[in-house]
């Protein structure tokens, strides 16, 4: 059988563009102004703020309460095809990603903020992408307005109306479905301006902030039940469709693989810190859960204009929703961050540890008999 | 990919099928229609855009660059299954067992896959046609599938409600049935089966083209992984994908059915 021995990336290669193809308007009257609404001249004449990207699960320095007025957020990501290990079993897969991580990079900017990306699909890749932000007003989330194509920049620029934590993904049309579960999915942070508040206003802050991205994967297997691997993300797209199609991932991993959070990349703390969890599932149901710990504070559907749910043992994150949960560690130990689908953890992958060092609360847990006969 | 299950299977089918479709056995030529070169006015291909708001391409006088010979219909279904026997063409996403038809269910690697066989196979340059030969060929078959609508810098939504009901219109008039090849249609240049449920792959990238408020060019990009696909209305479709109804469709309404006709360059 033979196969037309095209390199696209070779083609590609003629393929040059610069410059922005996109003049970006904002939907100002599409939106419904949460604070003031700003017409594109007092735009120009806010601060202008630029971040520096993080990989996950760390996320960029910000503050948890503004100060001063709305800004202009300055993100640059560029969209990068490559090739993933998901395990040590020889699954790999062409993912798509939002800055080369899977997930892409948590964003944090607060209410009223003004988003402008910076999107740039590198000219090394074969396929068009775009960004579809579900904290974003009209335009398909941004989709229709950030088309790019290998070696094509657009910029887009968004007003953060809604506080909370929101997924955003690529969504090229005919496609989307494809793209997100080859990993093109982050997440977005829109805190209140003064901060996160609980369910009677005393503040919520955080000592440390983790962002797990969790990604469901469907890997082609040959007819002796290997992997299968592919020299391109096109040559994987209808064998991997067909599995999609069966609702079936064969990974359910946190971070891009097996393992990503656990060992040396373990996320830590120390007793008596309060760490966030941003977790966020861009196409798939899942049910986070610390074992030995609990969720103090938690936004599972991820909007911080609702109150938080307090004290629970699991919480549930529709797909294509992120959500925040907030726990003060009480004892040392490692814990076992994962989703309570049990199958999903511990076959599939998606489970995470946390090593917390500190004192251990007799008070709150003493073993009186050992195990013995 | 296919399973040699599934090969086998439809490699029987194809054998079976000969019999009663006689017109095509392998080793005989297609019929063909000679296209030389002369001006005619064509509404260009691609993506075109001004200050960043999408405006319809121009119409220009264009003209092929040298002589060809272009398939009267398209590749069938029959013809597709003797590539598919000689080990150098994969079994179609689409029917494999009405040989009358138009192959569907094929990516443009395929098609080039079928190109590079029949060059090989006879000696000849075999290839697809570009959009301009395309276009020549379908003659007064040839649809502008212009929008007519213009950008407003102003309110993009203007434009993506423009298309949305351009779009609900063309798939409430489109006609999904796949007819024998030679039976759709003929036009002026005895070119056969132009529009109708089977779009036609082409060697046309898609170009992103940025002209000022005077329509001169500024600035023009290829993307050359998606390609041209020809019909009621022009598609632009990754070079992998068989089934544009389950998406690879990147800009516009996608195609009902992927299928091809192939140019013999002129000896
Ligand atoms: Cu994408």
């Amino acid at each position: 059988m033979t196969m037309p021995s095209v390199s696209r990336r070779t083609i590609l290669a003629g393929a040059a563009l610069a410059g922005a193809l996109s003049q970006v308007r904002t939907a100002a009257a599409e939106t419904t102004a949460v604070l003031t609404s700003a017409t594109p001249t007092d735009v120009e004449s806010l601060p202008r703020v630029k971040v520096k990207l993080v990989d996950p699960p760390f996320v960029h320095e910000h503050e948890q309460i503004a100060t001063g007025g709305p800004k202009v957020v300055q993100f640059e990501m560029t969209i990068q095809e490559k090739k993933i290990k998901l395990d040590d079993s020889g699954a790999e897969i062409w993912a798509s990603t939002f800055n080369g991580t899977v997930p892409g990079p948590l964003m944090v900017v607060h209410e009223g903020d003004y988003v402008e990306l910076t999107l740039i699909n590198a000219p090394t890749n074969e396929l068009m992408h775009n960004i579809d932000f579900h904290s974003a007003t009209g335009a398909l989330g941004g989709g229709a307005l950030t088309q790019v194509n290998p070696g094509e920049k657009t910029i887009l620029r968004f007003k953060a109306t809604k506080p909370g934590v929101f997924v955003y993904h690529c969504a090229p049309p005919g496609m989307v479905a494809w793209h997100v579960v080859s990993g093109m999915n982050g997440a977005i942070m829109v805190l209140p301006r003064d901060g996160l508040k609980g369910r009677d206003g005393e503040p919520v802050p955080y000592d440390k902030l983790y962002y797990i991205g969790e990604q469901d994967f469907y890997l082609p297997r040959d007819e002796k039940g290997n992997w299968k691997t592919y020299a391109s993300p096109g040559e994987s797209y209808e064998d991997t469709v067909a599995v999609m199609k069966t609702l079936t991932p064969t990974h359910v991993v946190f971070n891009g693989a097996v393992g990503a959070l656990t060992g040396d990349n373990a996320m830590t703390a120390k007793v008596g810190d309060r760490v966030a969890f941003v977790h966020s599932q861009a196409n798939r149901d899942t049910r986070p859960h610390l074992i030995g710990g609990h969720g103090n504070y938690v936004w599972a559907t991820g909007k911080f204009n609702n109150p938080p749910e307090l004290g629970l043992e699991t919480w549930f994150i529709p797909g294509g929703t992120a959500g925040l949960m907030v726990y003060t560690f009480e004892q040392p130990g490692i814990y076992a961050y994962v989703n309570h689908n049990l199958i999903e953890a511990f076959e599939l992958g998606a489970a995470a540890h946390v090593k917390v060092e500190g004192e251990w609360n007799d008070d709150l847990m003493k073993q009186i008999l050992a195990p013995s006969a | 990919m296919h399973t040699p299950v599934t090969l086998l299977a439809s490699a029987a089918i194809g054998v079976l099928s000969l019999s009663f479709w006689p017109a095509k056995a392998p080793g005989n030529l297609p019929q063909l229609v000679r296209l030389d070169p002369a001006p005619f006015s064509h509404r260009l291909d691609g993506d075109w855009q001004r200050d960043g708001g999408q405006v319809n391409a121009p119409i220009r006088s264009v003209q092929i660059p040298a002589p060809v010979e272009i398939m009267e219909m398209p590749v069938s279904t029959g013809d597709w299954m003797a590539c598919v026997r000689d080990g150098a063409c994969i079994a179609p996403g689409g029917p494999t067992d009405r040989p009358e038809l138009p192959v569907t269910g094929v990516s443009w690697m395929d098609a080039n896959a079928y190109a590079a066989w029949m060059t090989k196979r006879t000696g000849d340059t075999w290839r697809l046609p570009s959009d301009v030969e395309w276009a020549h060929a379908a003659a007064e078959l040839f649809r502008d599938d212009a929008l007519g609508v213009e950008a407003d810098p102003a309110n993009p939504a203007v434009l993506w409600l423009a298309e949305y009901n351009a779009e609900a219109t063309r798939s409430r008039n489109l006609d999904r049935e796949v007819r024998p090849v030679g039976s759709l249609n003929v036009n002026s240049l005895g070119v056969r089966d132009i529009g109708g449920a089977v779009w036609e792959w082409t060697s046309t990238c898609l170009r992103r083209v940025d002209v000022d408020g005077t329509g001169a060019v500024l600035r023009e990009g290829e993307t050359c992984g998606i390609y041209i696909a020809e019909g009621l209305h022009r598609a632009a479709i990754n070079d992998f994908v068989r089934d544009p109804k389950s998406g690879g469709c990147s800009v516009g309404v996608p195609p009902a059915n992927l299928g091809f006709r192939l140019v013999r360059e002129a000896i």
